[in-house]
């Protein structure tokens, strides 16, 4: 019995649970009556991926993949509420999708939206296979997802081939619109390159130049590139990096890398690792004494490590997409806050906040084309109008098909600083995007044909 | 960063991280070597054994309550499951044991997620066995070094229950040839239940032990499941001293050779398994012609 053997038998368990979600979403997705209004846009244009299959009837499906199992499950169930909620609000023409897509009243395009969800368990195969069976069985006009720039990478491959959108969850990694952009995919959240040249310079001024930094670095694209595009910010300023601990994703155990970090004579400790990685490397240094030699930062913040870190994220410097207390600067934010804490009870972190906005937007574009032929969808955005987000105005790049937008730098507050107790950060800064971006082939994005 | 300071501190965590990994291999060698049953279930075993470790804890604050509470827990659900459900695949194919297990694996861990939620839970150490210790050559987490000290303990308890008594005399005689134990009148069955039982407790004690070294999620048993069955193969499938040695072997692979290059610590733990299987294919310690 060689532990090979054990692999096939593990994607059993996805394949049944997405299944069965994918079974719940075709019941309700394929036995809807066509709607005779909308056929005229199919002679508008040729057919390509599922169009005009898929929205010949009075409702279009989403197919959405997300971690609910593995290292990323607790950010995947958090992306997947965002999901829910867009879905809700543009269903019943709910204020807050107004304001984002003000062409919205219920529905996209009239059509109510309905869904599958597939655990990807933050693996490439299981999140192509369960959206491939979202594209060919019910017809998804678009696909969406995420929580891992390896997943990304690949739905970006198939959205691609099969010619259906894809509107990235989570991904930090430089390649998603970099060397492995797409014409049809779009990512709106910030990434290595956004995150590091936002927060290099804030651990500049508080930390000073010429420092020694120790890694934490997950073994794939988002890893990678995440360190690298820190690891160049922070060169100009004189930092070297002593060690680059590279572990492989869910690894059950952070000891040997942390004694080699303890012994590596690092001012400060750059954990890059993500989900329940991130928890546990930044538990286990506590243990090993290592954050009582060194400064942590988490340049690309995971949600939910305050909470579940038990104070460890005190006085840490992380840069994020979204912090819930910026509400008071932005209405959009509050609005947005209030109705998911309405319906989830919690204070919604930055995976929800980027699948509700990464949503709403794309309804905007579908509303803007005024059809759902993916081509003239895609040339909306590539129009890179302006258009309202929870941090402001942001606009998405034609060349790239990244997403402009500012990026939050935070701190943890001490414990006696929270006025409640979701209020794990103060917000430092927030850097406006445009000056963040690299240019826009700096990272070999190629997107490909529209047809 | 290959220095000596570092070089003897990884040495020694390769031992601390050894042997964890020999106590719940040793569980699941046990039951394969007795039952010739290959119980995919061990790893939830593992974390089943943290949470009812971590629901102990929460509700009388004892570590020592929450070790004895997780280990009875599982053998008790190792033992209602032979009773339940394994013994009726004792005759049938290897397939549809791996696949009755498997699928049993994956309903404890789906019921855990579904009492618990994916976040991860906090079982702290005992106050005595919290914070850092000097060993001269290294600074290394004082319940880091008691977990080495009390997987020893278990495991010279496990040793003496199978070299040292009448039961783990009749396990060793089972896993050599159980047709020749079962026509000598021994109601193998009876025993089987008690192996299923220690076995499951193994991995259950392992589980509330590491529990404060890892912080306890649904999926804590998943990868390091994939570990112990290296462990197995390196030491030779259903040999206790295997297990032990396996798992120093492999928890100083991961340590070794994160010095060197941290990407391929665990690349070169299946490197040291292919080695084994292709130059000794029954392990190091197994007999050839066990199962």
């Amino acid at each position: 019995m060689s532990t090979k053997d054990l692999r096939p038998g593990r994607s059993l368990n996805v394949s049944r649970r997405t299944l069965l979600q994918a079974g719940a979403g075709l019941i309700g997705g394929s036995v809807l009556p066509a709607s005779m209004s909308s056929s005229a846009w199919a002679e508008d244009h040729a057919a390509i991926g599922t169009y005009p299959a898929g929205s010949s009837g009075s409702s279009v499906f989403i197919g959405i993949s997300v971690p609910r199992t593995g290292t990323y499950a607790v950010q995947g169930e958090d992306e997947l509420k965002g999901y829910q909620l867009a879905i809700e609000h543009i269903n019943s023409g709910h204020d807050l999708i107004k304001k984002i897509s003000p062409k919205t009243s219920k529905g996209v395009l009239g059509k109510e939206l309905k869904f599958g969800v597939a655990d990807s368990a933050a693996k490439p195969n299981e999140a192509v296979q369960a959206q491939q069976r979202f594209i060919s069985e019910n017809k998804a006009v678009m696909i969406t997802g995420g929580t891992s720039s390896a997943v990304a990478v690949a739905l970006n491959k198939l959205a691609q081939r099969e010619k259906v959108i894809f509107v990235c969850g989570i991904s930090g990694s430089n390649d998603t619109t970099g060397k492995d952009c797409v014409r049809y995919g779009f990512r709106q959240n910030f990434f290595g390159q956004t995150a590091a040249a936002a927060i290099a310079p804030v651990m500049i001024k508080e930390f000073g130049k010429n420092k020694k930094a120790a890694y934490l670095t997950p073994d794939y694209t988002y890893g990678h590139t995440v360190t690298k595009s820190m690891q160049d910010f922070l060169a100009q300023a004189g930092w070297t990096t002593v060690t680059n601990q590279v572990s492989p994703l869910g690894a059950p155990d952070y000891s040997s890398y942390l004694l080699n970090v303890a012994n590596s004579g690092a001012d400060v400790l750059i954990n890059v690792n993500w989900g329940h990685d991130a928890v546990l490397s930044t538990q286990q240094a506590k243990q090993f004494g290592v954050l009582d030699k060194m400064k942590l930062v988490v340049p690309y913040q995971v949600p939910f490590i305050a909470r579940e870190t038990g104070g460890l994220m005190q006085g840490v410097y992380a840069a994020t997409d979204y912090w819930w207390t910026i509400e008071d600067k932005y209405p959009l934010a509050k609005m947005f806050n209030e109705a998911f804490e309405k319906k989830y009870g919690y204070k919604p972190e930055w995976g929800a906040e980027n699948a509700y906005v990464s949503f709403a937007h794309w309804a905007r574009m579908v509303e803007a084309a005024g059809s759902f032929y993916p081509p003239d969808v895609i040339k909306a955005y590539e129009k890179g109008e302006t258009v309202p987000s929870l941090v402001g105005d942001v606009h998405y790049r034609a060349e790239d098909h990244q997403a402009v937008r500012p990026v939050i730098i935070v701190r943890g507050k001490l414990e006696k600083e929270m006025k409640n107790k979701e209020d794990y950060y103060d917000v430092v800064e927030i850097v406006p995007g445009e000056g963040l971006m690299q240019k826009p082939d700096a990272f070999g994005c190629h997107p490909g044909d529209y047809t | 960063m290959i220095n000596w300071p570092n070089f003897v501190s990884q040495l020694f965590n390769g031992l601390a991280l050894g042997a964890l990994l020999a106590l719940i291999s040793s569980g699941l060698t046990i039951i394969y070597g007795t039952l010739g049953v290959l119980n995919l279930a061990h790893g939830a075993m593992f974390m089943i054994g943290g949470y009812a470790g971590y629901l102990t804890y929460s509700y009388t604050g004892s570590f020592v309550l929450a070790v004895i509470g997780g280990s009875l827990f599982v053998m008790l659900l190792g033992i209602a499951m032979e009773r339940i459900i394994i013994r009726h695949f004792y005759h049938r194919p290897h397939e549809d044991q791996l696949l009755v297990t498997f699928g049993l694996g994956i309903c404890f861990v789906e019921i855990i997620r579904l009492a618990f939620g994916s976040q991860s839970q906090m079982v702290p150490p005992p106050a005595m066995l919290q914070g850092i210790t000097s060993l001269g050559f290294l600074f290394y987490p004082t319940y880091r070094l008691a977990v080495v000290g009390i997987v020893a303990v278990a495991l010279g308890g496990l040793f003496l229950v199978l070299y040292r008594t009448r039961l783990g005399m009749i396990v060793r005689a089972g896993i050599e040839d159980s047709v020749m134990v079962d026509s000598l009148g021994i109601n193998v069955y009876r025993v089987f239940m008690i192996v299923f039982g220690i076995g499951a407790m193994a991995a259950g004690f392992a589980g509330i032990v590491n529990a404060p070294v890892v912080s306890l999620t649904p999926g804590v048993g998943d990868d390091i499941l994939v570990q112990t069955f290296v462990v197995v193969v390196i030491g030779g499938v259903g040999s206790f001293p295997g297990a032990i040695l396996g798992g120093l072997i492999a928890g100083e692979i991961i340590s070794i050779t994160s010095m060197f290059n941290p990407g391929y610590a665990y690349v070169m733990l299946f490197v040291a398994m292919t080695l084994v299987l292709v130059l000794r294919p029954h392990g190091l310690l197994g007999t050839q012609g066990r199962e």
